[in-house]
């Protein structure tokens, strides 16, 4: 049965677009950028800077670089000695060209550049599966790269089992950049998780210990104890019982970086409400269960943004190793410069810039994870 | 975990104290190790120790570091090079963590005796001096009075740079940096009249410039800066092999012997040349040092004579080119002079 009753209506009004005004990218513009005239005035002066200072900036990088040369003269202009047309600016990637091995591997001997690469690649394929969370057998990747490929990696980069031997003063680089990190990272999120329950226990002797050791390592500046140790240590030893520089480094990084996240992780352990853990008693749950199931697990969820802020923190502060003459990232770089065979007006600019945008790279990569990992775990605290 | 790695290789060091204690024949440790440590320069001074991209190492100090190797061992390539940073040298080789300290370091009173090293051998002869942009028209330090003076702080440059200006009853504003990177930007940005280190660094500074032309360095030098190796003291041997190493580079240019000649200068029949280069039968020169008789072959071979030196590393050989001045012989009126070899 069909009737037809026109004043019902049969079908839905298609929607109206919203008004031109309001939509279109002229509106977002208007909208955003010119919405009152304090915003215009902002506007056109951000505008002003970027068409003034960009042009500027890619020419300089990309447009008049230099990109291949043998030496110093390749970057001079007449005036200077070289055989550019006097007036020229531009950076100098011929530089980091010839050194990039160098800045990478520092003087690790060219012949065994296979073993860093190795480790490099190994450090990858463990990586990335473990980062990605569909890929299966996390725990048989964690076992693998936490504890199977630092020993490996040790081995291989240090020598043994037939491989030269390869001491610590020849490597540099970004491998000492990111080896530092590595240990760092891996020695204080456990340290650190250690520390920040030793000082929330009631066990009194634990609490007293911890908190001397976060407070201790806290009130002094990482370059100081380098330093120390780098000076003062090695004229309390006898001559030829020195402990290894890179091993100093790695001790000062890791105890510091630990210090550091204990305080962090605490933060996380504090903002866990009390219910949680009388629920976790009232079930029978033993400490150790408590802590990995019921508190854990929310409390490092919280505080991911400030793991990573410490792991950046890090990865930065390797750079401080120069001062006990482990060349790192920047260090080497910086050294570079003392090098008559490249020096020029602009190879400082050029070295600096590359450093900055290695290690801008890294902290990025580091900082763009978090917030993946942030908005996969956010089941209840989500705004 | 990480404490008692620590506590353990402390308390070793601590045993092993009595097993090593009051030894002091670096020559010896040398040669049981097979290798030189040598402390330079790792950054700031061209000339004297670099690394170039190939990771070899390059430079006047590391050329004295090459020829001690070539003495002892017969080989240059034996030497094992700590890059270190001008706080941290002096503990360097006083922990034993170098065995020679050549790092364009002034020999001073105070470091000859307070810090428990010796200084023999100067292989080069540095001064503080100024540079000025040329549009100011001054043509001698004496006329900078009320100039701006860029100028590193913590060094004995600033307090040179002070001596010299109260000295000459002039006034100056000095405009200090923490770091010589600092001090050489700020001079190349304008920020002052007049820069001040010590020669060498004014040469390659200049080479950092966007228009050198545009600069000049004054004639005066204002402070006496000997750079020289250092060793520990109380170590006579190590010292002597040192020096001597030094002194045999001066000799061979004194004697007009080269990288490339040295093998035909063996046949000389010049007395002096036979005895230095080890080919008179019963000289012992090379066995008193504790060397092998062909030491000062070995050092000319690996390095050549001072001369050739000084030009490939900071001479007309090399970007700097920084005139001999007082780095030339004795007999062309320098300081460079090599005591006699009998």
């Amino acid at each position: 049965m069909t009737e037809n009753i026109s004043y019902i209506r049969d079908h839905f009004l298609e929607a109206e677009k919203p008004p031109a005004a309001n939509s279109s990218a002229f509106a977002w513009i208007r909208n955003n950028l010119f919405s009152t005239w304090k915003d215009a005035v902002l506007t056109i002066l951000a505008v002003a800077a970027l068409v003034y200072y960009v042009p500027k900036a890619v020419n300089w990088l990309f447009i008049s670089a230099v990109w291949t040369g043998a030496d110093r003269t390749a970057c001079l202009t007449v005036d200077q000695g070289g055989q550019l047309e006097s007036g020229w600016n531009g950076a100098c990637w011929a530089y980091v060209n010839d050194r990039f091995v160098q800045f990478m591997f520092g003087s690790y001997p060219r012949d065994e550049l296979w073993r860093p690469l190795l480790v490099a690649a190994m450090f990858v394929a463990l990586l990335v599966p473990l980062l990605i969370p569909k890929v299966p057998r996390k725990g048989l990747n964690a076992l693998l790269l936490l504890v199977v490929f630092p020993i490996v990696s040790f081995f291989l980069l240090i020598g043994g089992f037939g491989l030269r031997h390869v001491e610590t003063s020849l490597w540099g680089g970004l491998m000492v950049t990111l080896i530092i990190s590595f240990v760092g990272i891996v020695v204080s999120l456990p340290a650190g998780i250690l520390l920040a329950l030793g000082r929330r226990s009631s066990m009194p002797i634990m609490k007293t210990a911890s908190i001397f050791f976060i407070e201790l390592i806290r009130g002094v500046p990482l370059i100081t104890v380098l330093f120390m140790a780098s000076v003062l240590l090695p004229l309390f030893l006898t001559p030829g019982n020195n402990i290894d520089k890179f091993l100093r480094a790695l001790i000062g990084v890791s105890i510091f970086a630990s210090a550091y996240m204990a305080e962090v992780i605490r933060g996380g352990l504090q903002a866990i409400p009390k219910g949680q853990y009388e629920a976790a008693d009232a079930l029978g749950l033993n400490y150790f269960h408590k802590m990995t199931f019921i508190v854990l697990p929310q409390a490092i969820k919280l505080v991911i943004p400030g793991i990573v802020n410490t792991f950046i923190g890090m990865f930065k502060d390797t750079s401080l190793v120069t001062i006990i003459s482990m060349y790192d990232l920047l260090g080497i770089v910086k050294a570079s410069f003392g090098d008559s065979g490249w020096i020029t007006p602009v190879t400082p600019l050029t070295g600096l810039i590359f450093a900055g945008f290695v290690f801008w790279i890294f902290c990025f990569g580091m900082s763009r994870y978090s917030a993946f990992v942030e908005r996969r775990l956010d089941t209840s605290h989500k705004r | 975990m990480a404490k008692k790695i620590v506590t353990a290789l402390v308390g070793a060091a601590v045993l092993g104290l009595g097993a090593t204690a009051a030894q002091a024949d670096t020559l010896s440790d040398v040669k049981a190790k097979g290798f030189v440590q040598c402390g330079v320069n790792g950054s700031n001074l061209a000339g004297f120790g670099a690394q170039d991209s190939a990771g070899n190492w390059s430079g006047l100090d590391v050329d004295l570091c090459k020829a001690v190797a070539a003495a002892v061992f017969g080989d240059a390539t034996k030497v094992k090079y700590t890059p270190l940073s001008a706080k941290d040298r002096f503990p360097a080789l006083q922990s034993g963590e170098i065995d020679i300290l050549a790092r364009n370091t002034t020999w001073s009173i105070s470091r000859d005796s307070q810090l428990g090293f010796d200084f023999r051998a100067v292989n080069y002869y540095d001064g503080q001096g100024f540079m000025v942009k040329k549009e100011l028209g001054v043509k001698s330090a004496l006329e900078l009075s009320g100039a701006s003076i860029c100028v590193q702080s913590g060094t004995t440059t600033e307090l040179n740079l002070a001596d010299y200006f109260r000295a000459n009853n002039m006034d100056f504003k000095p405009v200090v940096f923490e770091a010589q990177d600092e001090a050489d930007a700020a001079y190349n940005a304008g920020r002052c009249d007049a820069y001040t280190t010590d020669a060498s660094g004014l040469y390659s500074i200049r080479l950092k410039m966007a228009n050198p032309d545009d600069h000049m360095v004054l004639p005066e030098i204002i402070s006496k800066e000997p750079l020289g190796p250092a060793v520990r003291q109380n170590d006579s041997k190590w010292f002597d092999v040192v020096s001597w190493s030094h002194y045999a580079m001066v000799a061979a240019e004194e004697f007009g012997i080269t990288q490339a000649n040295v093998e035909e200068k063996k046949k000389s029949d010049n007395p002096d040349i036979k005895r230095f280069l080890g080919e008179e039968a019963d000289s012992t020169i090379g066995a008193d040092l504790g060397l092998p008789k062909d030491w000062a072959v070995q050092i000319i071979k690996a390095v050549g004579n001072y001369g050739e030196s000084f030009e490939r590393n900071v001479g007309e050989g090399s970007p700097l080119k920084i005139a001999r001045g007082l780095n030339a012989l004795w007999t062309k009126g320098g300081l460079q002079y090599a005591p006699p070899i009998r």
